[in-house]
Parts: structure tokens; sequence; C-alpha cells
């Protein structure tokens, strides 16, 4: 078995700003090994830790998808110590990966269902991962309707928008994109928060119908009874948490949420899952 | 779990060792291994390296500090690098190179073999092996000393473990004033008395008749227990929401002291040191006492009130930890958190709060 405190080392591809108040970036990583691309095979939904010498580790979900090869991808908010050194760090530097760590979407279980994507703000990485994976030729047919409710403080706030207004063109999802409020007038898509864009836009709910959903604790607690209102279950809806870590695989004993462990029995849970832990996250 | 002498297939031995001969014994196995053992020092004793010509410590009633520290040192480096660009692996980590030649812990307690056993199951598992600790503890033999007269902290019966507890100990020695009495618990044990070479084999019949005498009567020395049967009959959130946890957690200072001293807790942190160009990755002793332990950068912190963190410190030793592996409470009955805490919270207190617990409405 492999050391796993030991991270992958990787070349920084490429940074792209990401959000016009410049607060995230998102980072594109090569791995130095080609081994390593292959032993960091990692499904939608997973997380690792960006791991740099001389400064620390962060665990920061997985932007890029299992479909696309040859690079991995990570959306990094400006925040602390080590998301403000990588956010000053350039192409071509050297650092690590760790992972890829914890659980991910029941991809399994999702099969032959619709599915309903809820994001706000920055907690959309996962879910353009997820995105992409369901959109590939190869998995499509595997899924039903997909429906994607995303939505932001304004249009340039908003992540991946060329993506999104890719995605927004074809027939084969169902973009819902928000913005809290824009002064643009050539603005064609919704306005308005993303609880109520939920209520007016999701489908009701069936018992093939699951939802995903990751945003700011706040857009998560209004937008549980929008999706109650709709008729979920609380098994149907899932959702993706974040807690402090160090170690990611379950060891150092900070994320726990009861007697799970955000970062190895999670990040992913349903609702049914989370109404049976304390609230610690 | 490891494996019981019979299981090896290996026949149980007892080995009488007359004391004039122990520091004999102690230099024959420094051939073989790096020893550890209790030692006293200016605040009490300490498990510690023993260094030439220092015998282990055989008479003291609490240590301090339990062994956790062989595999689990309170700040050990793991991983390193040079940030010197001008070098071919810069910021390219690898392992730091460690000693894991044979150890052995020589005078031990029972109930922190059983407590090195407990915290095997969080650095041990089928997704994940930590291999510090891993490595560490396999290189290592455990030879314990029971417990003829159980201090006033003592409450390790209770606790899946007791004063001849041989659970996690690979030599049991028990004091009989002129000699120690051995017992031998693993093909490891057998290994180190080859080594050891003084001593005699006795007869395993009446060896184990004077154990079971000196175990009873060390047992009736433990006045105290911890009550813990009627936790699994509640759920997680039920205790957690209980309304006594503002009283338990009123006059805690958050110092922490109770997470260093038990032999069970294993929370750690990871931190990066550099000097000059060679930076070092450090794995440290954490406390979930500390605010710092849950705070996000973001500044929101699920932990972030006292009472919050105690809590988890009791419910994880006696509801997560019991629930998640069924193998018991995460507590050994050592009383050391009792003992050194300078409010005098006292975990048996609590676990009689919660086992007690019925909520009126």
């Amino acid at each position: 078995m492999e050391n796993p405190y030991m991270p992958y080392p990787v070349r920084i591809d490429d940074i792209e700003i990401a959000t016009e108040d410049r607060s995230l970036k998102t980072f594109k990583f090569v791995f130095l090994n080609k081994e390593d691309e292959e032993k960091f095979s990692y499904q939608a939904g997973q997380f690792a830790e960006l791991s740099i010498p001389g400064v620390g580790e962060i665990p920061i979900g997985i932007a890029s998808s299992p479909v696309e090869k040859g690079f991995v991808k990570f959306t990094v908010f400006r925040t602390g110590v080590v998301t403000t050194h990588l956010h000053n760090m350039k192409v071509g530097d050297i650092m690590g990966i760790r992972g890829p760590l914890g659980n991910w979407y029941p991809w399994e279980k999702l099969e032959n269902k619709n599915i309903v994507i809820i994001g706000g703000g920055f907690a959309f990485t996962t879910l353009r991962s997820s995105i992409i994976y369901m959109l590939d030729s190869a998995n499509r047919n595997k899924f039903k309707n997909i429906d994607v409710v995303y939505g932001a403080r304004s249009p340039g706030m908003l992540l991946y928008r060329e993506e999104l207004f890719e995605w927004e063109k074809r027939d084969d999802i169902n973009m819902h994109i928000t913005v809290d409020g824009t002064d643009d007038p050539e603005w064609k898509y919704h306005t308005g928060f993303v609880p109520q864009i939920v209520e007016q836009n999701a489908p009701k709910a069936d018992d093939d119908t699951y939802a995903i959903i990751c945003g700011p604790p706040i857009m998560i607690k209004f937008t549980q009874p929008s999706l109650v209102q709709l008729g979920y279950r609380d098994d149907q809806i899932i959702m993706s948490l974040e807690n402090r870590m160090k170690c990611g695989i379950g060891m150092c004993g900070r994320c726990n949420i009861g007697k799970e462990l955000v970062c190895k029995d999670g990040p992913v849970f349903t609702l049914e899952e989370l109404n049976q832990t304390p609230k610690e996250y | 779990m490891i494996l019981s002498s019979k299981e090896k297939g290996h026949t149980m031995k007892f080995i009488t060792i007359d004391k004039k001969d122990w520091a004999k014994g102690i230099e024959n196995s420094r051939k073989a291994y790096q020893l550890f053992g209790p030692v006293k020092e200016k605040n009490g004793v300490l498990i510690k390296n023993l260094e030439k010509g220092v015998l282990p410590l055989m008479e003291y009633t609490d240590s301090v500090m339990s062994a956790k520290s062989v595999m689990f040192p309170q700040s050990e480096m793991i991983l390193k690098t040079t940030l010197d660009e001008s070098k071919e692996d810069h910021h390219i980590m690898k392992r730091v190179d460690t000693n894991y030649s044979p150890r052995a812990v020589v005078g031990m307690r029972p109930f922190d073999a059983k407590a090195i056993q407990l915290v095997k199951m969080n650095f041990d598992t089928k997704d994940f092996r930590d291999p510090y600790w891993c490595d560490a503890y396999e290189a290592t033999t455990f030879v314990g000393l029971a417990v003829n007269k159980p201090g006033l902290y003592d409450f390790s019966t209770s606790a899946g473990s007791g004063p001849f507890g041989e659970d996690g100990l690979d030599v049991l020695l028990a004091d009989m004033d002129d000699k120690y009495v051995a017992k031998i618990l693993s093909d490891k044990g057998q290994d180190f008395i080859d080594i050891f070479a003084v001593g005699t084999s006795s007869d395993e019949k009446e060896s184990q008749v004077l154990f079971d005498v000196l175990r009873k009567e060390a047992e009736k020395n433990i006045a105290s227990a911890i009550e813990t049967d009627k936790l699994k009959d509640k759920t997680i959130l039920y205790l957690h929401e209980a309304p006594f946890w503002d009283d338990v957690a009123f006059s805690c200072i958050n110092c922490g002291t109770c997470t260093y001293v038990c032999p069970t807790c294993w929370c750690f942190d990871i931190q990066d040191e550099t000097k000059r160009k060679a930076s070092t990755r450090f794995r440290n002793w954490d406390t979930c006492m500390s605010s710092l332990f849950t705070s996000h950068a973001s500044g929101h912190n699920p932990r972030d009130a006292k009472t919050q963190r105690v809590r988890q410190r009791f419910m994880h030793k006696l509801k997560y930890f019991p629930d998640k592996y069924e193998e018991g409470i995460m507590c050994v009955g050592c009383g050391r958190c009792v003992k050194s805490c300078p409010v005098n919270i006292d975990i048996r207190k609590v676990a009689k709060t919660m086992n007690s617990y019925e909520n009126k409405e």
C-alpha cells in the first residue's frame, strides 16, 4: 500500500482567472510522472489535497471530469494562507496533489434517473465535473433528464461561463442560469435567488428523480424547503459537505460529524444521512 | 487485531527472572532493540528512549504520559524536499528516513498496550495504512509490567483492560518481590525473551496461579468504574442534544491536557517548516479542545464554542468510537485525564451523566 501522505508531483500548466473579482482562479495541473495520472483515477464528486511544499495543504473539490484526460483542474477561492500562496504561483511551478479522496456522487444509483443539479456561487466545481461526465457521449444515455440551476451574485461571478452558455444551447440538458441581480440590459437568463428559481423551474419529484445540491450554507438552508415543496424525499437530496481537513484519509480527527468523517465517509451525503448526524459542519 | 499466542500456534511459557540479573538482561536486549521505558523526570514519569546505561523504572504508580509516543511522537517529520529550484527534484516530497529497527518498550502498563490496539484501528484501516505509525508499531515489542498496586485514578477493569490485561502485549511481567515472572504472549515476546537471555523457565500452571492471585488482589484495589452499559441504546443525536453539556463544560479551560496525556487520543495536525531552502512536513499532536482544530479558512467554525468541543471529546470516546468499531469505548481507564485535569473534570462522572440520561419530555 502506498504512502497516503505522499503527494504526486505536478506542474501548473495553466491558470485562468475564473471570476470578475479575481478571487477565484482555475488551475490546470499536469502530472510529472505519467503513471501518477492513472493512479489518480477519480470520480465526479471527489476532492484532493493540493500540496505546496513549505506552505501546506488544502482540500479542494476536483473540477475537471473523469472523462477529461491528460490534466486535472481545480478552481480555488483565495481565502487563507495556502490559497493565497497558490494564487500567487505561476505556470510552470512544481507542487503536489494527493488523492483522489473521499466518496463521490452515487453514479451507479443515479443511472436511468432524472438529475437536478443545484449550485450556488463557487460551490460549482464538482458539479461542473459531474455535468461534463454526464454529457459525455459515452454516458449521456445512462441518465434521463438533466436540469441545472446555477446562480451567482452577478454574471461575472458565474464560474465556467463559456461552458454554461454552451450547455444552454444544447437540447439534452436544461439550464436555469440565474444571478442575484445585474445591470446588464443584455442579460438573457434568470434573475433571482436559487431557491426561487428551483421552485419555479426544477422538475417535480418522482421516484426516478434525484437532486444534487452544493452551495453556501444560506443557499442550502433556503433551497431545502423549495425541494420539499416539489416533493423530494430526504434520500433524494444529495449534498456535498466541507469541513476543515488535514489528512484527508480519515485519521487526523477534525472533520467528523458524529461518527462520520467528512473526508472519508463523505464529502457526499444524502439529506437523510445528514439528519442522523450532529450539524457540526 | 493481533493474534493471541494460541492462534500463532506457540506454546505459552513463563520465565522467572531474578532481579539481580535484570540489568544484565536489559543490556543484552540493547543488542537487538532500541529500548523505551518509564523514566522519572522533573515533572513525573514519562515513557522515553532509554539512554545507554539507563534502566526502565519498574517501581512507579502512575506515568504522566503513556507509551503512545513510541509509535506516535508528539512531533514527527514525515516528508521533506528542497525549495531550491536549481536542484532537479525541487518541490518533490520524499519520505523522511526514520530508524525502524526493532524497538521494545519495557515496563509499560497493560492499559497502555490495550490503548495502542484501539489507536491501531485509526491508523491501520482497510482503505489506508499510515506508514509512520504502522512501521513503528510493527517494529515494536511490547513488554508490560502488571500493576500489583493500582493507583488511585485507575478504573481500567471497567474499561476493557485491567492491571494484568494482556491485550496488545508480547510479554507480561509480574513483580514478585525478588524476581519478575514473565509470561510470554507472542512470538515477538519469545524473541525478546531469547535475546534477554537471563532467567529460567518456570512451571506454567504454578505461575498462572501466582498471576491469578496477584491479579485478583490488584483488581480488588480498583474502587471506581466507568458506566457505559446504556450508551449503545441511546442514539448519537439524543446524547448530542442532551441539556447537560454546558454543565459538563462549564469549568473547562480548553487546555488540552486531557488529550495529550490520553493513551487513546490520536488527533494530529500537519504543518510545513522551512529552513533556508530545506522544507519539512511535520505531523504534530493536536487537540479537539482547540478552537483552531476545526476552524475553516472562511472563519466559520462548526465547533466554535467550548461546550461543543468538550462534547466532541466525550462523545468521540464514549459514543462515536464504540458505534463505529463495536470494540468498546475509546478509553482504557488509565485515569490520567482525571488526575491531570486542572479543573477536575472526570470522565467517569461524565459517562455516568450520559449513561443515566433520560429525556423526560
